[in-house]
């Protein structure tokens, strides 16, 4: 199955080989990797999406807290969060076909963050199955796709549960979701296009 | 080798904020550590540090290899409980303690490596004995720095040993620049302080758990309790003890747990796993409850997972929660301090009646239960377990032993009755050969007023072999008992067992040892029989420097029982019936 593991780390030099390595011993393939600043001054926050066996959750989130640099982790997965990528992509295309690129912009709610004569760069953030779609839309049709750079999975839980309050709560491990998770739910669903 | 020490001026480091070059910084946090010796190996990337040792009370033994002093910090570790240090340059200093290293790491021995590093400057740039020892080590340490500026070393060697000793220990590697050593930066012992110790977040002893597991130990009829390492780690001899002598359940042990239960308790079956007594096996494939303390289900101990003790409810004790589930899937998982769980859980435990079950282990017994090798006629051959048996007797049990790994490590397994912990000093996880001489240097160093004695086959003993002269640098009294088969013994068994007797690359030739070691200036004897064994062993204990006896024993001898890697725990290779080590009644 896939797993989704949010880990907070501290920022410095050879942390991510760290991580990395225990996805390596494992031989366990790292499907998405993104890591950026967090809300916590001097850590970074990191989602890795990667393949593996059901039971292979909880060792792995041990053997991840047992790295002296982690200083959080969460297992997502199956629990209310909120999933999404971005993605750039770049468009071989004329003054003459830009419009067919610019109506499919449209409806996929992407956006066009570059303009040079013969190609465009399209913005598009949303979970893999958008990104997808508009890939497979874009080859589908005349346009040449360029360049494709993508950033991997970013997730949040949905409600509150910062990865203090999950820790507070003794949820960090074992995530059982609340009600008032669900509620949230219908807000953020109605905000996106899922293409077929 | 000296250690010309201003103990007074070291304290005054300690106290009083001070401004150090940083290998000066090196040595103090050291002392403040506790820790009284190292192991080590002088080289250009470690030079200054070397150059500060004599103003510091700390001992340094020079070793022949780096991977002895790995070793020999290990085996300071496992004898005295404290963090074992080593000491080696860069480069290839470097990479050769990488063995010990992983040989610490899988049987989570707490053990500080620090190692120099070419300056920082030309950090990765391939200069002369550069290496990412960093890099390299990851995976075999339990967590490591690399240490580029003088104010960062302290405080780096100070989490170091924090990590080392804390939770499930294990060992941490500090390279250190040679700039920032040569640097000078204010050292301040106390402000260097490691972060507050944080546990594992997934250590977990719920009611539920403690109330689950009682329920099972009172309805068990056929429990066992497979007693590991982390008994003696966690120091929950006397826990397990009561809990086995209340509940009358009797207690296994892995290879690393002999003598944290003592041999001669009633209640204790001895080693578990693939050399273990059959019997011992076939009560855990019987059992309905096996309580595991401190263990971790290696597959030495299991055989083929699929037919573990399927009628066993598992009640794991144990301080790793990545060690939960991961070979066998377990009932109760009581994940904390063995010895504080059991602590926690032996005030709700009661006393139940086991005389069945104890009978039933006992008939199962048949011949075995009766061994007595020492009564067995001599026919003038010399069997290893006559020499390891006999070893036991002469040194009434009292000798701290330390062996390398083969088959003279499984006939020491079962033929020598430790009694206390930390008197079995053996590589279990990573099965390292070369392991014994040097880990016994750093046991003797460790615990100078016991007799330290070294069981090592021919093979593995020539591959550390140049450590005797770090013992007679040192001036040990270590007595070295070499079980020499003239073979590579364990491998030539499975070829024996599994490979048709194909004696590829076995066949093994020695040096005469005995005149090896006079070439130290250490004495020794050959024995061939076993009428000679006693009057050695006297000689040994006797001599006033360390004793080498070259034991040449039956070259094609081979330990039983067995079981075939893979195979389940219940289908084992038995003695032959032509086995004159087989004992019957009839013997007595």
């Amino acid at each position: 199955m896939l797993h989704t593991f949010v880990a907070y780390v501290e920022d410095l030099p050879g942390v991510l080989t760290r991580v990395a390595s225990l996805f390596r011993r494992l031989n366990i393939n790292i499907n998405s990797l993104t890591v950026g600043r967090s809300e916590r001054p001097g850590l970074s926050r990191l989602t890795l999406v990667c393949e593996a066996s059901a039971e292979a959750g909880h060792r792995i989130q041990a053997s991840l807290f047992k790295l002296e640099n982690v200083v959080d982790v969460d297992d997502i997965a199956q629990a209310p969060s909120v999933t999404r990528e971005l993605a750039l992509i770049k468009v071989a295309a004329t003054p003459q076909n830009r419009s067919q690129i610019f109506e499919l912009v449209e409806v996929f709610r992407a956006r066009i963050v570059d303009l040079a004569p013969e190609s465009l760069m399209i913005e598009m953030t949303g979970v893999e199955s958008k990104i997808e779609g508009l890939i497979q839309v874009l080859n589908e049709g005349e346009e040449r796709i360029l360049e494709i750079c993508r950033s991997g999975k970013m997730t949040m839980r949905r409600g509150h549960h910062t990865s203090r309050v999950l820790r507070a709560m003794g949820a960090g491990v074992a995530e059982k979701p609340s009600p008032e998770d669900e509620t949230t739910n219908a807000v953020e669903e109605s905000a996106d296009i899922e293409p077929a | 080798m000296g250690s010309n020490a201003n103990t007074q001026e070291a304290n005054a480091h300690l106290t009083t904020p001070t401004r150090l070059t940083g290998s000066e910084i090196v040595w103090a946090t050291l002392v403040g550590e506790g820790v009284t010796d190292v192991f080590g190996y002088p080289g250009g990337a470690i030079l200054p540090v070397y150059d500060a040792l004599r103003k510091f009370p700390i001992h340094h033994t020079l070793v022949r290899h780096e991977q002895g002093a790995a070793h020999m910090a290990d085996g300071y570790a496992r004898a005295s409980g404290k963090v074992g240090v080593a000491i080696a340059t860069s480069g290839p200093g470097a990479t050769n303690l990488v063995t010990g290293i992983a040989t610490a790491m899988l049987d989570s021995i707490p053990m500080v490596c620090i190692t120099g590093n070419v300056s920082s400057k030309v950090l990765g740039t391939d200069a002369f004995q550069e290496v990412d020892i960093t890099g390299i080590t990851l995976p075999v340490t339990k967590h490591n720095f690399l240490i580029s500026r003088t104010e960062e070393i302290a405080p780096a060697l100070r989490q170091a040993f924090q990590i080392a000793r804390s939770g499930r220990p294990g060992p941490v590697l500090v390279d250190i620049t040679k700039d920032a050593q040569q640097g000078k930066a204010i050292f301040d012992f106390a402000a260097a302080k490691p972060r507050p110790y944080r546990p594992h977040p997934m250590l977990n002893v719920e009611q539920n758990g403690l109330d689950h597991a009682v329920e099972l130990i009172r309805n068990a009829k056929r429990p066992i309790i497979l007693a590991g390492h982390g008994v003696s780690e966690s120091g929950a001899m006397e826990q397990v003890r009561t809990l086995a002598e209340r509940t009358q359940i009797p207690v296994a042990l892995t290879l690393l747990g002999l003598g944290a239960f003592p041999a001669s308790h009633p209640l204790n079956m001895g080693m578990m796993g693939m050399h273990g007594e059959a019997w011992v096996n076939h009560a855990i494939q019987e059992a309905d409850l096996l309580i595991a303390c401190g263990m971790r289900f290696d597959d030495r101990v299991t055989g083929t997972l699929a037919s573990y003790a399927t009628k066993a409810k598992k009640i794991h004790i144990e301080v790793d929660p990545a060690e939960i589930n991961k070979n066998v899937k377990v009932d109760v998982a009581l994940v904390g301090d063995l010895r504080e769980v059991l602590e926690e859980l032996l005030p709700r435990i009661g006393g139940r009646d086991g005389s069945a079950w104890l009978k039933a282990i006992d008939a199962s017994k048949g011949a075995c239960a009766v061994r007595d090798i020492k009564n067995l006629p001599d026919d003038g051959h010399l069997y290893a377990a006559h020499v390891v048996h006999d070893l036991w007797r002469i040194t009434e049990g009292e000798a701290v032993v330390v062996t390398d790994v083969g088959q003279h490590q499984m006939w020491e397994a079962q033929y020598f009755h430790h009694e206390k912990p930390r008197s079995l000093i053996t590589s279990g996880g990573l099965g390292t050969m070369g392991f014994a001489l040097p880990a016994a240097i750093g046991a003797k160093t460790a615990c100078p007023e016991k007799e330290v004695w070294v069981i090592a086959g021919d093979g593995g003993f020539q591959m550390t072999a140049a450590e005797l002269s770090t013992i007679v640098q040192e001036r040990l009294k270590i007595n070295i008992a070499i079980i020499n088969n003239g073979y590579l013994g364990m491998v030539r068994q499975w070829q024996e067992f599994f490979y048709e007797r194909n004696y590829e690359s076995t066949p093994l030739v020695s040096p005469d040892f005995v005149k090896l070691a006079d070439a130290h200036g250490i004495s020794g004897r050959a024995v061939r029989t076993r009428a000679e064994v006693e009057s050695a062993v006297h000689e040994a204990r006797s001599a006033p420097g360390a004793f080498l006896i070259n034991f040449l024993v039956e070259k094609e001898d081979s330990v039983y029982p067995m079981i075939p890697a893979g195979s389940a725990l219940h289908e084992m290779i038995r003695r032959p019936d032509h086995d004159p080590l087989l004992e019957s009644p009839e013997d007595l």
